[in-house]
């Protein structure tokens, strides 16, 4: 008899990694489609746990019906108000995060005068300033936008700072002897090797980003995928709700993997390793 | 000034930190082409002087001087450096990074160079390329280099600013005893052709003989047992390595010996 593996050694065939990846989702459903089933049974209009069927028709509503007050298509709608918001506080977030790591990592007098400061803004919970964005920024996009800004950025900050401090000190003086002066050594050693790691800080922050963006939409806004789920919480109307969030959860998926795409596509030379 | 004033003069060079004396009372002058090799066992101040020279130390006490001017605390293209690792830059293929120290005298903001100057210098790039045996290698990016062809990488880069010192810090100590001995080829190469001067921190007692026209070593003459600190090295020996000949084959026979242990050893497994 041939002697077992461990079972930390114990490898899958692909076959089994994909098939045992799949199972815990297929249970999921399972399991759900049971207790919905078992609620109906007892009570057919229950809402807490729609069917499938009921889900589908919202999804249908929302999706492929214009809505008869406004007659827009409700969930395209929301999408594209909510990454707007979403994806232009991230992109500011992105270049903020981006000048002001790169600046206090290659530039000690820049560091000492900044960092205090920059470490003091980060710990203030940015929710708890919302209030004050309302009363600053108005209710409109602006101030939505702003609490991504202020959530995010300050964590982009950190990570550009940590990462331009870790390339290595030779690197530095090589490229001094060589004839470069601050600026070209930030334009031309600093800045394209920070690029890849200002995409992968940028991917660490997406979670955050839509934290604030469900949380500013639940609390002002006329549209919106946050806008809607909380909205639609008043009728207890679990069939939409539950479809929006797969569908947030859907897109924040895209959007992450479409930043690694970019990455590896931009900077070969960083993922080869 | 003429060429047969020595290129580097130090004049009771020393340099401490605080309280804590690494490097005292250097005097001692340098010619144009000399292979000057640093030895001495770690901590004993041969990579601070070397620092020193490079202008990432500034000196604390005494002068220093490259070709009549004292040396300004800050590296500049006059003096080329090569480091045991990090010397290339990653984001560049092997081709850039040659170019790089020609760009960078362009446009003092972004430091590129369009068009028919960028061609110009691209062919300058492999013609260093070149002259250290990268010419196959040079649109690789360094993470696809082995750690030989880094250095030789790192040796172009420098070499393409004709510094007036060349400084190595242990390039060579991370490298495979076969690929060393093809790197003191290639060095003692350019050191002839290029008419260099080196500078050569090594741990490697016989490597300094094998390379060096001059060998330094670093040690302390006095000592405090109760503060050891208190004084710090200074250059003990200086030997002129003339009869190079024989170091050389003793140097060759011990990384053949070296290598050959090597090979029943990997068969082995």
């Amino acid at each position: 008899m041939s002697r077992s593996r461990r079972w930390i050694n114990a490898q899958p065939s692909m076959f089994l990694k994909i098939t045992l990846g799949l199972l815990p989702f297929l249970v999921l459903l399972l399991v759900y489609q049971y207790q919905s089933d078992a609620r109906k049974a007892e009570n057919p209009k229950d809402k807490l746990l729609p069917s499938f069927s009921e889900m589908s028709a919202a999804v249908d509503r929302h999706a492929f019906q214009p809505s008869k007050r406004t007659g827009q298509y409700l969930l395209w709608r929301d999408t594209a108000s909510s990454l707007t918001r979403l994806l232009s506080g991230i992109a500011i977030a992105a270049l903020l995060g981006l000048t002001f790591g790169l600046a206090t990592g290659a530039f000690p007098m820049f560091d000492a005068l900044s960092t205090p400061v920059i470490t003091a803004i980060s710990l203030i919970p940015p929710m708890a300033i919302l209030p004050i964005l309302f009363i600053v920024f108005g209710l409109g996009e602006l101030s939505k936008v702003v609490l991504i800004i202020i959530g995010i950025s300050p964590f982009i900050t950190r990570e550009i700072y940590l990462r331009t401090k870790e390339i290595p000190a030779e690197q530095l003086i090589k490229a001094q002897t060589l004839g470069g002066n601050s600026s070209q050594v930030v334009f031309r050693v600093l800045l394209p090797q920070i690029a890849p790691r200002l995409i992968g800080a940028v991917r660490l922050s997406l979670g955050s980003a839509w934290l604030f963006l469900i949380a500013a939409e639940a609390i002002a806004a006329t549209d919106g995928l946050g806008y809607r789920i909380f909205l639609v919480r008043r009728y207890l109307a679990m069939d939409v709700i539950l479809p929006y969030v797969v569908w947030i959860t859907f897109l924040a998926f895209v959007l992450d993997r479409l930043l690694i795409l970019i990455s590896q596509k931009s900077f070969p030379w960083y993922h080869d390793d | 000034m003429t060429n047969t004033e020595p290129l580097i003069q130090l004049e009771r060079l020393g340099k401490s930190y605080n309280s804590n004396c690494v490097l005292e009372n250097i005097t001692t002058s340098v010619n144009r082409s000399e292979f000057i090799t640093l030895v001495g066992t770690s901590g004993c101040g041969k990579s601070t002087f070397l620092k020193l020279l490079l202008g990432t130390e500034a000196v604390s006490t005494g002068t220093l001087s490259i070709a009549g001017a004292p040396v300004h605390a800050e590296p500049s293209p006059d003096r080329g450096i090569v480091f045991q690792r990090y010397s290339v830059f990653p984001h560049l293929n092997v081709r850039q990074n040659v170019a790089l120290g020609r760009e960078l005298e362009d446009t003092r903001i972004f430091g590129r160079q369009f068009n028919a100057k960028r061609k110009q210098t691209m062919e300058e790039a492999d013609h260093w390329l070149k002259a250290v045996g990268l010419q196959d290698a040079a649109d690789k990016y360094p993470h696809e280099l082995s750690g030989g062809m880094q250095q030789r990488l790192a040796l172009a880069q420098a070499l393409l600013k004709q510094p007036q010192v060349l400084l190595l810090d242990e390039p060579f100590g991370a490298l495979d005893p076969g690929i060393r001995k093809d790197m003191y080829q290639l060095v003692l190469k350019l050191w002839e052709n290029h008419r260099l001067t080196i500078f050569m921190v090594t741990h490697d007692l016989a490597e300094g003989f094998y390379l060096g026209t001059r060998l330094w070593v670093f040690d302390k003459v006095r000592h405090d047992p109760h503060e050891p600190e208190l004084y710090g090295s200074t250059i003990t020996y200086d030997l002129p390595v003339d009869e190079r000949g024989d170091a050389r084959r003793l140097v060759e026979d011990t990384l053949t010996n070296e290598l050959n242990k090597d090979i029943p050893q990997k068969a082995a497994l």
